[in-house]
């Protein structure tokens, strides 16, 4: 996020969420916008009336509290907001003084932008034009407005399209680098942000250092006491290709499930028996862990000390309550363990002078120490400083920063905002006669991503034990199913069963379904076609057709008899 | 309770509705004040069970406070008292149990004002009021997203968490503040722990994101921790170990069914173990397997032979950890997490 929680809650004026379920799958800032938007009168300056719009295909928990919900078709992100961006440019509400001074790129823009009148936007997206109008008019006469998105902006083969997309609008506002603010995308787990920071990632080390800059590369390599590749690594969606090649002979895999997270499951299963050897390390046995040669257990987060950074990248202590069942480790000493053992079979030759080279760590506060040392933008956060209660979010450059709260203020971090002239691109798998409605993908407010912990959770799993698919009762009418009944739900790469849950949450020609649940998990169906920067798979959007389990089935039994 | 003494205003004022005035005196523990506060205590009392021996909240009742504090003895049983079935929501969260209730509207201003849900009021008249969810529905028909909002804010025990029901007091719950291992907004709350156990999950004032408020999954879902799915021992496919056959025999390891979908069994006909059964062995051997697998590959095929999953659940410390290891040790930058799933 460029801004924080509170004060999009204090401050926004007009709050404007766009492919995210908010209250199901960030409640608590679901509940900070219900506050900042339900209450006209000001209570201790929290309640104040903003504004609140939603985007999105689905009649949405949160769409029941907006000002406007726009249901625009899935997919169609870009049309939207260039049509609310060519209705801002018409009426003359684009802030002049922040595009001149700030940005680069408005005429390429505004010329893709000039084509999408709301009549355009319209057509595309399925919203009334006289929508598109209002909301840009609301978002004009709100100001500051904040941006929020999630995966319903990113998990498209245009995902980074999107982002930028979503920025081009803010910046037309005015909207970026002050309190209120901001473009922010929600992030999912707990610490993906810090996953990320800390170099989780195939291209960067920790603090997005590129590891094809040659100079970042040899500050490393004196660091750790090594020569390491100048080389982009692979990502996830690549890795189980080049396993089911040959070309990746061993996975290590820590506290994930691909198995049930990844696209196109069928295809996954095939990688992963495909592949040598695989390491799972988890606090339990998952689907993934069915094709291990090696399970290693970890401790969960009860059982260790630590950090997380959230989505406002706000960096927070983990405190260990408990001891972990039996002989469970810490991740950071199972990793430690193994590098250990491997430097010592001469897997390695790490140069001894080296600051930073060997693994020999107390505490978690040692790796922060190291952490301090390498990474510019975690500099300065400390455990010292922790403990006594600072509150930091990065970039922290050194130990008297204070954090950075809201970023790109005076001066964007590449220097001037860019516009990006983009256009609306169909998703790779639109419905046709074979596979007529469209399946989007997404979460619920009792699970959480592979379901691994909350369906252990027992009222968790109480409140909601079996996959569910949304879909409208027009189409469930025409497909001969009724609500509560088994349905069939084939795409072109695989098949699940699952409940119908018959609503109007969804419109006809669209349903819903989760990855929560592995044995139906939507990401059987799932198209793995990818965003072809962020190598993003496009959850959002694939063709499906549907059919009554139910009555198929009892067929079968009647042919069986 | 609010009753304060304003001097030259008649008769007591509530504080809670009384503006400040330029020049007011205002005195909080008048006797006139304190007594109409004992007297709205034993008021109180006389429809509240007499049961703090047994309550979960004792030690943590603002009621059994304000008792105290003023020295209200307890009542003799006399006139009306209300007998609400106890526990009769079949929500599996919160647990109700009214005749504990003391009409504050804590519950209802918590879901009304701060969590914007709307599920809790009063209904009713005089001697019948009592607090309803929805019109006097199950709290999940209501809307309810099972926060717990209300919980955390109920004064007394006529509102608690159903999981946490005879599983330890407020005395005895040693409390550890940590940051929730779900979605990434970073809620920090108290983890109550007993005899090594979670046994509840209570909010704290002064988390920095989220103040009082949590989830359903950050303060109902915790228990996944204690679960008896969790791996205790490391896990080795047969073909990777020395000596299985002896040392399974010896029982220094053991053969492990998993709950996979395996074809194959795990010892075949004449008693042998099959290659591809599980063993649980120590941490020494497994780690010998990985490391010495790991090794031979790095010789043979260098860093590309490998590609690692990061965890977006583990620590920042950590991913660091992993992010080293991945580039230090195997040579590789093939090393992703679930960012973009």
């Amino acid at each position: 996020m460029t801004n924080s929680i509170a004060d999009i809650a204090e401050n926004s004026q007009c709050i404007f969420i766009i492919g995210s379920n908010t209250t199901e799958q960030h409640p608590v800032i679901g509940t900070k916008i219900r506050q900042a938007k339900r209450h006209p009168e000001s209570i201790e300056g929290r309640h104040r009336g903003a504004k609140l719009i939603v985007a999105d295909p689905r009649r949405i928990d949160i769409a029941d509290y907006a000002d406007l919900h726009l249901q625009h078709e899935p997919g169609t992100d870009i049309a939207l907001l260039n049509g609310l961006m060519h209705v801002i440019l018409r009426e003359g509400w684009h802030d002049e003084g922040f595009i001149a001074e700030r940005t680069e790129g408005f005429d390429e823009m505004k010329e893709i932008v000039e084509k999408y009148t709301p009549e355009v936007a319209s057509e595309i997206t399925g919203v009334p034009a006289g929508d598109i109008e209002e909301a840009a008019r609301m978002m004009a006469e709100n100001r500051p407005g904040t941006l929020l998105y999630a995966m319903g902006i990113t998990q498209h083969t245009v995902g980074v399209a999107n982002v930028m997309s979503c920025a081009n609008l803010q910046m037309l506002l005015g909207n970026m680098g002050v309190a209120g603010g901001g473009v922010n995308p929600l992030r999912g787990q707990n610490n993906v942000q810090g996953a990320c920071d800390l170099g989780g990632l195939p291209n960067v080390y920790s603090g997005y250092q590129k590891v094809t800059d040659a100079a970042v590369q040899e500050k490393f390599e004196n660091a750790w006491g090594v020569p390491l590749s100048g080389e982009m690594g692979l990502t996830v969606t690549e890795m189980l290709d080049a396993a089911e090649a040959g070309d990746v002979r061993c996975l290590y895999v820590i506290g994930e499930n691909p198995m049930v997270s990844d696209p196109d499951l069928n295809h996954v299963r095939y990688s992963l028996q495909q592949t040598d050897f695989i390491v799972v390390q988890d606090l339990f046995f998952t689907e993934t862990s069915e094709f291990a040669d090696v399970v290693l257990p970890a401790a969960s987060f009860v059982e260790k000390e630590g950090t997380f950074t959230n989505t406002e990248r706000r960096i927070q202590r983990v405190h260990k309550a408990i001891d972990a069942p039996g002989e469970a480790q810490s991740d950071s000493w199972i990793v430690a363990e193994l590098a250990k053992r491997m430097v010592a079979l001469g897997a390695a030759t790490l140069d001894e002078d080296a600051p930073h080279a060997g693994w020999d760590y107390a505490t978690p506060a040692d790796v922060m120490d190291e952490i301090n040392a390498l990474t510019p933008i975690y500099a300065g956060i400390t455990y010292r400083r922790l403990e006594e209660g600072a509150q930091l979010q990065w970039p922290v450059p050194n130990e008297q920063h204070p954090g950075t709260p809201i970023l790109h203020v005076g001066e964007f971090s590449r220097g001037l905002g860019r516009f990006a002239a983009v256009d609306h691109v169909p998703p790779a798998e639109l419905p046709d006669d074979e596979y007529p409605l469209m399946l989007t993908t997404g979460r619920v407010l009792y699970h959480w991503h592979g379901g691994e912990m909350t369906h252990r959770a027992r009222n968790l799993e109480a409140m909601y034990p079996e996959a569910l698919v949304e879909i409208n009762p027009k189409d469930a009418h025409n497909a001969g199913i009724e609500d509560g009944e088994l349905m069939k739900v084939t795409s072109r790469r695989g098949e699940i069963v699952a409940k119908a849950q018959v609503t109007d949450r969804v419109e006809p020609g669209l349903i819903f379904s989760t990855f929560h649940f592995a044995d139906s998990a939507a990401n059987f169906l799932t198209n793995p076609a990818l965003d072809p920067q962020a190598k993003i798979p496009e959850y959002k959007v694939c063709a499906v057709r549907v059919e009554n389990a139910v009555a198929g089935r009892r067929q079968g039994n009647l042919i069986g008899q | 309770m609010c009753v304060v003494s304003v001097e030259k205003a008649r008769g007591l004022q509530t504080a809670c509705t009384t503006p400040v005035a330029e020049g007011m005196i205002v005195e909080t523990e008048s006797e006139a004040a304190c007594e109409t506060r004992q007297f709205v205590l034993e008021m109180l009392l006389t429809d509240h069970p007499n049961d703090c021996m047994t309550c979960e909240v004792n030690g943590d009742c603002k009621l059994q406070d304000l008792v105290y504090d003023y020295g209200v003895e307890w009542p003799e049983p006399n006139g009306r008292r209300h007998v609400y079935p106890i526990d009769p929501d079949p929500n599996p969260f919160v647990f109700i149990d009214l005749n504990k209730c003391i009409l504050c509207s804590r519950c209802v201003r918590a879901c009304e004002e701060i969590q914007n849900r709307d599920v809790w009021s009063f209904a009713f008249r005089g001697f019948e009021t009592k607090l309803v969810a929805g019109t006097d529905q199950p709290m999940l028909d209501a809307r309810c997203e099972s926060c717990g909002q209300c919980v955390a804010y109920c004064p007394v025990g006529a509102l608690y968490d159903k999981m946490s029901v005879g599983l330890g007091r407020p005395n005895q719950v040693e409390k550890v503040r940590t940051t929730c291992s779900y979605c990434g907004v970073g809620c920090n709350f108290d983890l109550n722990v007993r005899n090594g156990e979670i046994v509840r999950v209570t909010s704290a004032e002064d988390a920095p994101v989220n103040g009082m408020a949590l989830c359903v999954k950050g303060r109902y879902g915790y228990d996944y921790v204690h679960h008896r799915d969790r791996l205790t021992r490391p896990l080795v496919r047969a073909k990777w170990l020395p000596d299985v056959e002896e040392r399974v025999t010896e029982g220094e390891w053991t053969l492990v069914e998993v709950a996979e979908k395996r074809a194959e069994p795990t010892v075949s006909g004449n008693g042998a173990i099959a290659g591809d059964a599980f063993i649980e062995t120590d941490w020494g051997t497994a780690l010998d397997v990985v490391a010495g697998k790991f090794a031979k590959e790095k010789q043979a095929q260098g860093g590309d032979a490998f590609s690692v999953f990061a965890s977006a659940k583990c620590t920042n410390e950590e991913n660091y950890l992993f992010s080293k290891f991945t580039r230090q040790v195997l040579g590789t930058n093939s090393i992703d997490h679930c960012a973009r799933l």
